[in-house]
C-alpha cells in the first residue's frame, strides 16, 4: 500500500524551478531515501510532505490525504500521524528534554502524568538517552543526544510514519551507527514507514529498503541500492563510488 | 626566507623570455602581477618562453598569473612554453589554466537608482497588505480558536502576564512618575505667573489622563515587550522550532501569537492604569513644592475639574494600542528569514513600526473624540 504518493510534482520559487514532473511512491514498512546533490531538492520534498511549503502543481498525498485540497482538521489528524526528526533537532529551548517529549502526549492525550511520565522515560531509553538527562534544557546538551532527543519526541505519539532529515548528519560515526540500528529496529517493531534525507553512505547502505536519486529535477532512478548503482550518471557514479 | 624573487623579460627575435628566479608566493607576485600586465604581447614574435628553471618554488596564485599570461598567448595566436626542471610546476600551471575562469567577477550587481526606488516602494506597498493579511489571519484563528474558552491557552497567558508586564510595572511606573514630574514643573513656572496655580490640576488631569499616560506607556511596551516578541519568534524561526511546531500539528497562531496578543491587550489597560497613578502623583508632589497646593486641595479640585470620562477615554485606547504592538511585532518576528542578520533588522523594525502605528491610533482618536464632543 502506497502510504505517499507523489504525483508530477511542479514547485518553483519565482523564476527558479526546483522541481519538474516529480513521480514517487512510498509504500508501508520502507526505510525511503531521498538522495540527490545538494541543492536539488530533497529536503523542500520533504517539507512539501509534512505541509510546511506549498507546491505549485502536481499533488502529494500522504495516508490517503491530497495535502493541497487538505480541510484543517484533517490536516490536524495527519500531524499527529507522523514524526518528524528536524536537521538540527528543533527541540524547544524553552522546554526541558522530558517537557519536549511530554508536550504532544500532554496536548492530545488525556493521560495522566504519571503516565506520560512513564511513556516519556521508555522513548528515552528506546533513543538511547540516560533518565538524568530529562532534565536537562536543550542549550545544556550536546548535538547527537539533540538529536536523539528529537527523535524521542517524533516518536512520542507512536506515529506510523517517520521523516528524517539528515538523522546522521553531525553525528560522530559511532553515534551515526547507533543510530542506523535504532532505525531499522523501529522498523521492525513498529511497521514505521521512514522517509528520510540522507547522504551518510554507510547509512544508506545499512538502512534504506528503497531510495529515489533526485537530479535535474526530476526523479533520475527509483528503486533499491542494486538498481540504482546498475545506473550510470554523473551523480550516481560519483556518489557511490566507494560501492561500486 | 629572504630569496630575493625577480623576473627578467628578455626580448629576442621571436621570442618574449620571462625568466623568474627565486620562490613565488602569494605574498610577493604583486610586482610580477604588474611586470606582466603591462608586457605587450605583439605578433613581432611567435614564442613566449617562461624559464623557471631558476625558481625555487611556487604557488597556485603565481601559476594563475603564468595562465593568464597563458591565455593572453594564446588568442593572440603565439606559442607558450614553460620550461622547468620540475614537473610539478608545469602541472600546477595546467591545473590553474584549466580551472580558472575569464570573466570571474564575483560584485553583486548594483541596481540603479530608479529601478531601487521602485522596488522599494512596492515592497513599503506590500507591507500594508502583508500586515493586513496578518490581522485577517488573526482574526480567523480568535474566531477558530475562541469558540470555547479550553481552547484559550491560560497558561501561556499568564506566564506572558508575568514576563511582560509585571516585570514591566517598576519601569512603567518611575518613568510615568518622572513624565508627572516633569509636566507639572514646566506647567507650574508658566502658570505663577499669572497666579492661575490651582488650574494646573486641570491641567495635569486632562494632559496626563488622556493622552501623555497612554502614549508613554505604549512606548515602554512597544520597546520592551514588543522588540522581545519578534526576536523571541524569529529565533524560533530560525532554529526551525516553529517547523516543528507546525508538523506537531501545534498551530503558532494559537500557542504563541493569540496569547501574546490577548496579555497586550489586557494589560496595556493595567499599565495605563498604573500609569495614570504614577504621573499624577508627580505632579501633585511638585505642585505642592512649587505652587504650594496641598495634596487634599489638589484632590478636591481634580474631583471637581476633571470628567470621569477623560480618564475612560485613556483607558480606552489600551487594549486598541496592546492589540497594535503585540500584532506589529509578532508579525515581524515571523518575517525573519534565515539569518541572523535579519533578526536585528526585524526587531528594529517590530519597535519603530509600532510606536508610529500607536502615533497614528492615538490621533485617529484625537480626531474622534473631538468631533463627538468628549
Amino acid at each position: 500500500m502506497a502510504l505517499i504518493e507523489v504525483k508530477d510534482l511542479i514547485t518553483s520559487f519565482d523564476s527558479k524551478v526546483v522541481h519538474n514532473g516529480l513521480n514517487l511512491e512510498i509504500n508501508e514498512g520502507e526505510i525511503y531515501g531521498l538522495l540527490g546533490p545538494s541543492g536539488c531538492g530533497k529536503s523542500t520534498l520533504m517539507r512539501e510532505m509534512v505541509m510546511l511549503e506549498e507546491y505549485t502543481s502536481g499533488s502529494i498525498k500522504v495516508l490517503g490525504y491530497e495535502i493541497n485540497a487538505i480541510r484543517s482538521k484533517e490536516a490536524q489528524k495527519l500531524r499527529k500521524k507522523w514524526g518528524v526528526l528536524f536537521q538540527f533537532g528543533a527541540l524547544f529551548t524553552s522546554l526541558s528534554v522530558s517537557e519536549n517529549i511530554a508536550l504532544p502526549l500532554k496536548e492530545y492525550t488525556d493521560l495522566s502524568s504519571k503516565i506520560i511520565d512513564e511513556i516519556v522515560s521508555f522513548k528515552l531509553s528506546l533513543v538511547g538517552l540516560k533518565q538524568s538527562d530529562a532534565h536537562l534544557y536543550p542549550s545544556q546538551i550536546s548535538g547527537g543526544m539533540n538529536k536523539k532527543a528529537a527523535l524521542a519526541r517524533a516518536l512520542a505519539l507512536d506515529p506510523k510514519l517517520l521523516f528524517l532529515d539528515e538523522p546522521t548528519s553531525g553525528l560522530d560515526p559511532i553515534s551515526a551507527r547507533e543510530f542506523d540500528d535504532l532505525i531499522l529496529k523501529l522498523k521492525d517493531m513498529f511497521n514505521l514507514t521512514i522517509v528520510m534525507v540522507t547522504h551518510d553512505l554507510t547509512s544508506i547502505n545499512n538502512t534504506l529498503d528503497k531510495m529515489a536519486i533526485i537530479d535535474n529535477k526530476k526523479i533520475a532512478v527509483q528503486g533499491d541500492l542494486n538498481s540504482v548503482l546498475n545506473t550510470s550518471s554523473p551523480f550516481i557514479d560519483t556518489f557511490f563510488k566507494a560501492l561500486k | 626566507m629572504n630569496v630575493t624573487s625577480n623576473l627578467e623579460i628578455l626580448k629576442t627575435k621571436d621570442a618574449i623570455e620571462l625568466i623568474f628566479k627565486g620562490s613565488f608566493d602569494v605574498f610577493n607576485i604583486s610586482t610580477i602581477e604588474k611586470q606582466l600586465s603591462s608586457l605587450r604581447l605583439t605578433n613581432e614574435c611567435n614564442n613566449i618562453i617562461v624559464d623557471l628553471r631558476s625558481v625555487e618554488s611556487i604557488d597556485t596564485s603565481f601559476a594563475l598569473l603564468l595562465s593568464d599570461c597563458k591565455k593572453r598567448a594564446i588568442s593572440s595566436s603565439l606559442k607558450f612554453e614553460i620550461l622547468s626542471n620540475d614537473e610539478t610546476f608545469k602541472d600546477v600551471v595546467e591545473l590553474t589554466y584549466r580551472n580558472s575562469h575569464i570573466k570571474s567577477s564575483f560584485e553583486i550587481e548594483k541596481i540603479p537608482f530608479f529601478e531601487n526606488l521602485g522596488r522599494q516602494t512596492i515592497k513599503n506597498i506590500s507591507f500594508l497588505r502583508e500586515i493586513s493579511l496578518f490581522i485577517g489571519t488573526i482574526f480567523v484563528h480568535m474566531f477558530y480558536y475562541l469558540n470555547s474558552y479550553k481552547n484559550l491557552r491560560i497558561k501561556e497567558i499568564f506566564f506572558e502576564i508575568n514576563e511582560s508586564i509585571f516585570k514591566a510595572i517598576g519601569i512603567i511606573a518611575l518613568t510615568s512618575f518622572l513624565i508627572g514630574v516633569v509636566v507639572a514643573y514646566q506647567s507650574a513656572v508658566q502658570l505663577k505667573q499669572y497666579g492661575a496655580n490651582i488650574f494646573i490640576v486641570d491641567m495635569l488631569g486632562l494632559s496626563l489622563l488622556r493622552e501623555l499616560s497612554p502614549m508613554i506607556t505604549a512606548i515602554i511596551v512597544a520597546g520592551r515587550s514588543g522588540s522581545a516578541y519578534a526576536a523571541q519568534i524569529g529565533v524560533m524561526k530560525i532554529t526551525q522550532e516553529l517547523d516543528a511546531m507546525r508538523t506537531m500539528g501545534f498551530d503558532p497562531y494559537a500557542f504563541l501569537v493569540l496569547p501574546r496578543i490577548i496579555t497586550l491587550m489586557i494589560m496595556m489597560t493595567v499599565l495605563i492604569f498604573v500609569s495614570d497613578i504614577m504621573s499624577l502623583l508627580g505632579g501633585m508632589l511638585i505642585a505642592k513644592i512649587e505652587l504650594g497646593i496641598e495634596y487634599s486641595l489638589f484632590i478636591d479640585r481634580f474631583r471637581e475639574a476633571i470628567d470621569v470620562r477623560h480618564f475612560f477615554v485613556g483607558m480606552l485606547k489600551a487594549p486598541f494600542f496592546g492589540f497594535a504592538i503585540a500584532s506589529i511585532s509578532l508579525y515581524q518576528g515571523l518575517q525573519v528569514k534565515n539569518d541572523t542578520q535579519s533578526i536585528g533588522i526585524n526587531t528594529t523594525r517590530s519597535v519603530v513600526q509600532s510606536i508610529f502605528i500607536v502615533i497614528i491610533i492615538d490621533a485617529l482618536f484625537s480626531i474622534l473624540f473631538t468631533s463627538l464632543g468628549i
